[in-house]
């Protein structure tokens, strides 16, 4: 059976990657399971999806411990500990990342010994590299090996139809680029086995202690905590204000902020909480004066 | 045989659609929302004849449905953990109505602490409203029982509102390979709704939710949902087996898996079963004789066939994925009740809990329930209920306490 995980941002299209790549699974003839998983959603988040193939129908369900390969969208992830990005990474696991920088550079960074490919990034960022999920698809499609151009194809336009032509003819290019960039590694991601009971470990089972109510109560005594969220983590556009712009109307974007992440200052200019701005770009759409513009995080 | 990869949202979606469902009130909750969208969309596009109406509340939207179903139209809804327990008031008024329905319930873990991934505490607080319950392990599964359920609620020997349930996430939001069903052939198998006398006429006018006083009526009509309950067992054989014999899917009362010749069995309900019937084929091919029996229907409770599937076994490992507080889990209880004094029974019922907000099940974990339960066979006794929790949980558990507690102590003197 292939696992395969992919990682990235909640909109940068990672549930729309695993289902492309398993429509090309499943147009190849394997037994497919996919899914997304995420919590309250939400966009920027580190979210993840999974695939599971096999030629036989598949009884394993939820979270894929043990990846054959895994994918990263963004890089920004990777040292991320509550994404788990490399949870479960065993020698034989690909890890491919997108990303500007070299392999070498992740192995050093990393200090992974197996296999770890990188797909260059789009030095143009913006959309492009907002939006991965078809290229990723198309390289994890060759990174198996078992997958034909045009099962690839098919499922791209399968998954994107609806989206226009136009669209689905970008996605189409980017995921076929990267299939054929993928070549020289076809069939480096190798199926994993089927457990045996024989070899089944222990769990670790343990008595849960009766603890007292005060502590036991899922309560949190503390004010304020959300401030320790930093969920300008979540951001993948940041906003920026360019100031001699401003005319300090000094209400319009922080008014609209739907996180109180803008406030006005003394001068009646508006400064940006990084620490909790999500990048949701609303005050870029609201600003009267076009002052605020939207900057990849990257080049931030 | 077309087979599409479509999420068990989707495949709940198809189940109405096929079932030609005329009015479908909804309100939306995480994780069943996207079967809402999904009807809403054909709805919209012309693909549906229905009519959807939005709801202010759960609450209102089983009453809807149970006034709906009154008047003789193909009723269907969906709600999910907290909607479900919101409605709980109308979920037990609407059966008495003995007007037939179907609501699908994505399962989710209920509050407090509030979670979105599953577990079965919110579908099993609905287990002695008189809706019959459906559970489902795939999202094949998913479909075909919705229209299972509606032949099944709409039978004159039932006419009972019926639930079919699903995991949230494991199934709700995993796509799976799915044969939908020809909109022709699910018509001949379910044809259009014939209400017979569940009709409503502005000239003969009916009263719902009536009052009785004196306990001897009140027990007349609530038994008599009971006898319909009871009588639907074998109503459900009935169309079991005409479902098989048309789509070449069986879907027994209780599965059996392995089971024939299994010394031990794991018995459970759900998504996770599946990874149970991974588990009994990985101890088979260690030599060791375990099966897996699950029911998939829990309203009625199929106490005979269970009894059936499991004379002559030495153990039982219930996984419950499901806690009754200051009892233990809910199926350990019920199967017992079951298989008590009977000659021939399992003398071993092991109590696993599992699963609890869609906590993983581990297939090492599959493995050392059965040694557990034939530890128990040999030695002749019955294991303490055991809680699926490692002592890496639990330090993680209290890694977050410890900081929990340095925050709400600082600056406190003590």
């Amino acid at each position: 059976m292939y696992r395969i995980r992919f990682h990235g941002r909640g909109g940068q299209g990672m549930k729309t990657a695993s289902r492309i790549l398993g429509s090309a699974f499943f147009l190849q003839g394997y037994e497919v399971q996919d899914a997304p998983r995420y919590g309250a959603e939400r966009r920027g988040a580190p979210i993840f999806a999974y695939v599971r193939a096999a030629r036989q129908a598949i009884q394993e369900r939820g979270i894929i411990l043990e990846p054959d390969l895994v994918i990263v969208a963004d890089d920004s992830l990777v040292p991320m500990p509550a994404a788990g990005v490399l949870q479960g990474i065993m020698p034989r696991t690909v890890l491919l990342i997108h990303s500007g920088e070299t392999p070498e550079t992740w192995r050093h960074r990393l200090n992974i010994a197996g296999p770890l490919l990188t797909l260059p990034a789009e030095a143009a960022a913006g959309d492009g590299q907002r939006f991965a999920g078809a290229a990723l698809a198309g390289a994890a499609a060759r990174l198996v090996g078992v997958i034909t151009s045009s099962a690839l194809e098919r499922a791209v336009q399968l998954e994107l139809a609806g989206l226009g032509r136009e669209i689905v003819s970008a996605n189409l290019d980017q995921a076929l680029a990267a299939y054929e960039r993928m070549a020289p590694e076809a069939g480096r991601v190798s199926e994993g086995e089927v457990f045996a009971a024989a070899a089944c470990r222990r769990p670790d089972w343990v008595e849960l202690p009766l603890d007292e109510a005060d502590a036991a109560a899922a309560a949190i005594h503390a004010g304020a905590t959300s401030v320790e969220v930093r969920t300008g983590l979540w951001r993948t556009l940041r906003p920026v204000i360019d100031y001699p712009r401003c005319n300090r109307c000094w209400w319009v974007c922080s008014e609209f902020c739907p996180d109180s992440a803008i406030r006005v200052n003394a001068g009646q200019y508006p400064e940006i909480d990084y620490d909790h701005c999500k990048g949701c770009l609303i005050c870029v759409a609201q600003c009267p004066a076009h002052a605020i513009s939207a900057v990849p995080e990257a080049q931030a | 045989m077309t087979r599409t990869l479509i999420t068990g949202n989707a495949a709940a979606a198809w189940g109405a659609r096929l079932a030609g469902a005329e009015y479908v009130p909804a309100f939306p909750i995480t994780p069943q929302t996207e079967i809402i969208e999904t009807l809403a969309g054909w709805i919209d596009a012309g693909e549906m004849d229905c009519r959807l109406v939005t709801l202010e509340s759960e609450h209102s939207m089983i009453t809807a449905a149970g006034a709906a179903a009154s008047t003789g139209v193909r009723v269907f809804s969906a709600t999910s953990s907290q909607g479900l327990l919101y409605a709980m008031e109308m979920i037990y008024a609407v059966p008495g109505y003995r007007a037939p329905f179907v609501l699908v319930n994505v399962s989710r873990g209920v509050q407090t602490p509030v979670t979105l991934e599953p577990d079965h505490n919110d579908v099993l607080a609905a287990r002695d409203s008189g809706f019959l319950q459906l559970h489902c392990a795939t999202c094949q599964e998913v479909l075909d029982s919705i229209l299972i359920a509606y032949r099944l609620a709409e039978d004159h020997r039932v006419r009972l509102p019926a639930l079919v349930n699903l995991d949230g996430f494991y199934l709700s939001f995993t796509r799976e390979p799915v044969e939908i069903p020809d909109p022709a052939a699910a018509g001949r198998f379910l044809p259009p709704y014939d209400p017979e006398s569940t009709r409503f006429h502005a000239g003969e006018p009916v009263s719902q939710g009536v009052a009785v006083l004196g306990g001897a009526y009140y027990s007349y009509f609530r038994y008599q949902q009971h006898l319909a309950a009871q009588r639907a067992l074998a109503v459900y054989d009935e169309v079991a087996a005409e479902f098989a014999q048309q789509f070449g899917r069986r879907y027994d009362a209780v599965e059996a898996y392995r089971s024939e010749d299994a010394e031990i069995v794991f018995f459970m309900i759900g998504s996770f079963s599946t990874k149970a019937k991974d588990a009994v084929d990985r101890l088979r091919e260690a030599g060791q004789a375990v099966g897996l029996v699950r029911p998939r229907l829990l309203r009625p409770f199929p106490a005979e066939a269970l009894r059936r599937a499991l004379e002559g076994k030495k153990g039982v490992a219930v996984i419950d994925q499901n806690l009754s507080m200051g009892m233990g889990g809910v199926l350990h209880g019920e199967l017992a009740a079951a298989l008590y004094g009977r000659a021939g029974m399992p003398p071993v019922l092991a109590s696993f809990i599992g699963g609890l907000g869609g906590r993983d099940i581990a297939a090492e974990e599959f493995c050392e329930m059965a040694a557990v339960t034939r530890r128990a066979c040999t030695e002749g006794s019955t294991p303490p209920p055991r809680l699926l929790y490692t002592a890496d949980e639990l330090r993680q558990m209290r890694k977050l306490q410890t900081v929990a507690h340095a925050e709400r102590m600082e600056g406190k003197t003590t």
